[in-house]
């Protein structure tokens, strides 16, 4: 399939997840089925470091993004904008703030 | 001749969460040398270390932990619980230890019971921050000896070293205060003199129960660590344990997926191999621990208020149009009645916020969608004040008001919110914040620790 026309990451991912990673950081995993489907999101460079730090509003450099072939995964995770329950926290396991990924399209 | 192993059962990814009867029965016929299982975490907020109560039901708690007993004592192997009452303070450890003396009553058990308390007092870890022995980790809150000393509850997370101490002492039983999740399984084989590397991605593999497998709520997994590496298998015989599955669990709740953190260094798991030895069991080789300072993770909750929340829904479209506009008006309103009626200032000791569901709610400023207009929108009224009853006044006129805010295209007064209940108010109690992103460099390896060894019969 890695040869078809243009998709998103919603159709491409297996899985697509944020959590806490403590109460200081949220982290983010993107899985895919497939090898030819990790690696098609991988060429195609989504999500990239920049699209991360302006979707969420934070500097690029706090971005941490890593690539796990072996789980076939991407992952990326920086400092909670928002210490976890502090005032004004609308998502306490910040399990729903992964909704703009998906339509993010792939080459 | 074998080289020297190690085998453990994690029968739960957290004590009262429950796990099938069958799961336990199989893990107990491998004959495990060790059981661990956790019983906490930050995850759920700062409430539960805050107030020092515990997230699951006493019952639920309760149910595990005596089958748990029940096994260890079949088997006549240590049974390590960390993190007692989610957040490990000396409430929590007191409360699963009480829960420990009943069953082993009703089952007419005699065991060993080492305990482990890592609850800090404030004023220890201020003294202890003016020594520079408090050390902040990236993108920590500063703070200061009045922050630190604001905290209701302060726990220092352990690794394996105080739970070694508690079975080299021929303990049965051990409960922990705050522990590190991987410790609890690291302590054992670390005891037993196993490499370090394998014992420790173990831990971080197995910690969850069966999350490390397909079927992530399938109870628990067996795990075989040697100085070369490890294996696990699920203990439920739909569930496997697959190299991706394993390699998956690793990016689970961590920032990093490979390295992690633990009191005495960091598990590097970069160059580690994953092979299936059949369908239901991998292996694990090539993961190494690069030992460092000891430093112990702090975590402290300070009480911020006690909450009265109120929930209701605007269908209207002229409201929902202008709801920026609407609620602006509102809150300035409710600033001033604040002031009239409590002398609180909105910002300082009284907190307002409304929040919309079906518009911004969950992903606030960086919503991508809010512009797109919603025909119904849920509201949140969020009253902080620091008392109970203090709250509850305010969210009553806020309620009152709010609902009959008028918008320019209405003449007349209006009711523009739908309230499902009445009173439209709800009492949430205290609320608290995490006021700690900092490790403690103690002056020794137990220091922050008191242990306590009873037999119980």
């Amino acid at each position: 399939m890695s040869g078809a026309s243009k998709t998103n990451l919603g159709m491409l991912a297996s899985l697509i997840r944020s959590k806490n990673a403590g109460p200081f950081w949220i982290t983010f995993d993107l899985m895919f089925d497939t090898e030819a489907d990790f690696l098609r999101a991988v060429k195609a460079g989504v999500p990239s470091k920049r699209w991360i730090a302006e979707t969420y509003r934070i500097p690029e450099e706090e971005v941490l993004l890593v690539q796990l072939p072996q789980a076939r995964a991407i992952k990326f995770s920086f400092p909670r904008p928002r210490i976890q329950g502090d005032p004004g926290e609308s998502d306490m396991y910040s399990g729903q703030q992964y909704a703009p990924l998906l339509d993010l399209p792939v080459e | 001749m074998n080289t020297p192993s190690v085998s453990l059962i994690s029968p739960t990814g957290a004590l009262g969460m429950g796990f099938p009867d069958e799961t336990l029965e199989r893990g107990i016929v491998l004959q495990p040398d060790f059981i661990a299982c956790d019983a906490g975490s930050t995850d759920s907020g700062p409430f539960y270390l805050g107030a020092s109560k515990p997230k699951l039901s006493r019952r639920a708690v309760l149910h595990d932990l005596r089958r748990l007993l029940r096994a260890r004592q079949e088997l006549g192997v240590p049974l390590v619980i960390g993190s007692c009452g989610t957040s490990g303070t000396d409430d929590g450890v007191n409360w699963v230890r009480e829960m420990v003396l009943e069953s082993a009553k009703e089952e007419g058990m005699s065991l060993k019971l080492g305990l482990i308390y890592s609850e800090q007092k404030p004023q220890k870890i201020a003294e202890a921050f003016k020594k520079d022995m408090v050390q902040s980790l990236p993108g920590a809150p500063s703070i200061d000896r009045e922050s630190i000393l604001k905290c209701s509850h302060i726990v220092a997370m352990m690794g394996h070293e105080p739970i070694v101490k508690a079975l080299e002492e021929g303990c049965d039983v051990v409960l922990c205060g705050r522990a590190s999740d991987t410790a609890l399984f690291a302590a054992y084989p670390m005891m037993k003199g196993i490499a370090p590397g394998p014992v420790w991605h173990c831990g971080k593999t197995v910690e969850c129960g069966a999350v490390c497998t397909t079927l992530p709520a399938s109870g628990g997994v067996f795990a075989k660590i040697d100085d070369s590496g490890f294996s696990v298998e699920p203990l439920s015989e739909e569930a496997a344990c697959t190299p991706m599955s394993l390699a998956a669990h690793t990016l689970y709740e961590n920032a990093d997926p490979n390295l992690f953190r633990e009191p005495s260094g960091t598990l590097d798991t970069t160059n580690s191999s994953y092979h299936a030895i059949n369908d239901r069991v991998t292996r694990v080789e090539g993961s190494v621990f690069h030992p460092e300072r000891y430093t112990l993770k702090l975590e402290g909750s300070a009480f911020r208020g006690y909450q009265t929340v109120a929930i209701g829904g605007i269908r209207d479209p002229f409201i929902i149009r202008g709801v920026d506009a609407w609620r602006d008006g509102m809150m300035e309103h409710f600033k001033q009645r604040v002031q009239e009626l409590t002398g609180f200032e909105v910002g300082r000791e009284v907190n307002i916020e409304i929040s919309f569901y079906g518009r911004d709610a969950v992903m606030g400023k960086t919503e991508p969608m809010q512009d797109q207009s919603a025909h119904e929108l849920g509201i949140l009224f969020t009253v902080t004040a620091p008392e109970q009853s203090v709250a509850t006044d305010i969210a009553r006129f806020v309620t009152h008001a709010g609902s009959h805010w008028s918008i320019p295209e209405w003449k007349g007064f209006i009711s523009g919110i739908a309230f499902p209940f009445s009173p439209p108010e709800i009492e949430r109690g205290p609320a608290y914040r995490f006021m700690l992103n900092h490790v403690l460099v103690p002056d020794s390896l137990f220091d922050p620790f008191r242990f306590s060894v009873e037999e119980v019969w």
